[in-house]
């Protein structure tokens, strides 16, 4: 019922979570941040189950700061990745694994933009463009057509859009709003909240 | 409906997989929550505890969650409305429980769920409380002891505590308002309605809470229709509506009244 999406263009990532945090049929919340910064350019985007997700999502940014601490400088996107998926991988097989589902997404200052996907049986893919949710099933073909890997910043904002409209056209579940965040070069910026607007 | 089998495969995601979870470790007593629908698409809220001992058939206990508690935030402070009626089935155990437990004269915690859960967490949350003031030279903030809670009961998710509770005070940065469950959410809010009853809670609290700037007065009688009207429509709640109102000052208990004088009254003033 939740939903996340990540787009990345040549030098920048587009990132979006909905702002729902639900309790059987009720919203107790309608302003949920559901993205955690691990440091200045990456972001870790985080849905799944309840308690877990925060649990889980601070574990892995208090880490990365403690690496920081200790080492001088930042983990990279991909280290930061890896080692995420490796603390899901640990905990799989244990009696308390976390079901949660992330998309991190991060700038490197030799690499450039990247998206990674994960999942909870901790999967790690680096991707162009990724979902997750019964939201992604109505918007990934979307992203397949229309994505191109040259997107300037605006077409990847009319891209995020289109699924969004797609979302509240035909997904049951209202999603009132959806928090949006972009990571450049110079860091990450909060970008206006996307509120999809009547029924179509 | 749709919608209810959507939910359910939701929820049942969740469940079955703790069940492989816990399927490992074989021969110990294992539990797990869920929120399952009970019988096609009726929903009820009704958390579902298994023993599968090995290879025993999975007999399911259910702890209902006959209640109503609700807080919101308003312009002078919390205000804190709970019922007082316990259910064992059907059978009503009692009709005068406290449902809400004074952590400390600033801080409030409600009680939903397994009443021995809520009580001994929130009794452990006032000590290291105390512990935190007594190291710190400074009143706890609500985030941090609504934190402290969460993670104290998250270290026994899926074991079979039952717990939702609301952790209601006023600190330095104004009043704060957090829910807490045994399933490891932890979420700030404005408003908040737990238990069998919520809904209807929510109802009356939502479209009161629509005109901004209630006086204390105001506040309380919403959060005391809320109540009234939940045990209403609700057969697991009723009893008295105790009612809090969390200030600067701390906490004050305002009011406790019977849902049927209450029932009465409002009667009265309709004619």
């Amino acid at each position: 019922m939740e939903y996340l999406i990540g787009i990345q263009g040549q030098d920048f990532v587009l990132v979006a979570a909905d702002n729902v945090a639900a309790h059987s049929i009720v919203k107790m919340k309608q302003d949920q941040d559901k993205m955690f910064k691990l440091s200045d350019k990456i972001l870790l985007l985080c849905v799944g189950e309840a308690g877990d997700t925060v649990q889980f999502a601070e574990y892995i940014q208090k880490n990365i700061q403690l690496y920081k601490m200790r080492n001088g400088y930042e983990l990279s996107p991909t280290a930061a990745a890896n080692f995420t998926r490796k603390n899901l991988a640990d905990y799989l097989r244990s009696r308390t694994p976390y079901h949660v589902n992330l998309l991190l997404a991060g700038f490197d200052e030799t690499d450039g933009p990247g998206l990674y996907y994960m999942d909870h049986l901790s999967a790690l893919a680096k991707a162009p463009f990724a979902a997750h949710g019964h939201g992604a099933y109505l918007t990934l073909s979307i992203l397949d057509r229309y994505y191109r890997p040259d997107l300037t910043r605006d077409e990847a904002m009319d891209l995020l859009k289109k699924c969004i409209e797609e979302l509240n056209h035909r997904f049951i579940l209202n999603l009132p709003s959806f928090s949006v965040r972009l990571i450049d070069k110079d860091g990450t910026h909060d970008l206006e909240k996307l509120i999809p607007v009547g029924a179509k | 409906m749709a919608l209810a089998s959507v939910l359910q495969s939701e929820s049942v995601d969740f469940s079955n997989y703790g069940r492989q979870r816990h399927g490992f470790a074989s021969g110990l007593y294992e539990a797990e929550l869920g929120l399952e629908s009970v019988g096609g698409d009726r929903l009820s809220f009704a958390l579902s505890t298994s023993c599968s001992n090995g290879d025993g058939p999975d007999r399911k206990i259910e702890f209902l969650h006959g209640t109503t508690t609700l807080a919101f935030k308003f312009q002078h402070g919390v205000i804190v409305a709970v019922d007082s009626r316990a259910t064992a089935g059907s059978y009503i155990a009692s009709q005068t429980v406290k449902k809400v437990i004074e952590i400390n004269p600033y801080l409030l915690g409600t009680m939903a769920g397994g009443a021995a859960d809520c009580s001994f967490w929130e009794r452990l949350l006032a000590r290291q409380c105390r512990v935190y003031e007594l190291r710190n030279k400074e009143r706890i903030s609500v985030a941090a002891a609504s934190k402290l809670l969460a993670n104290m009961v998250y270290q026994y998710k899926g074991m079979g505590l039952s717990m939702g509770t609301m952790v209601c005070g006023w600190d330095k940065t104004g009043p704060g308002l957090y829910y807490v469950d045994s399933e490891g959410n932890r979420v700030c809010g404005d408003l908040f309605a737990v238990g069998s009853g919520s809904m209807y809670a929510y109802g009356i609290v939502d479209s009161g809470l629509k005109q901004k700037d209630l006086t204390v007065e105001e506040a309380c009688d919403l959060g005391r229709r809320a109540i009234y009207q939940a045990t209403y429509r609700d057969a697991y709640s009723g009893g008295q509506v105790n009612l809090y109102h969390v200030h600067s000052e701390g906490w004050t208990r305002v009011s406790q009244s019977d849902v049927l004088m209450l029932h009465q009254q409002y009667q009265a003033e309709k004619a």
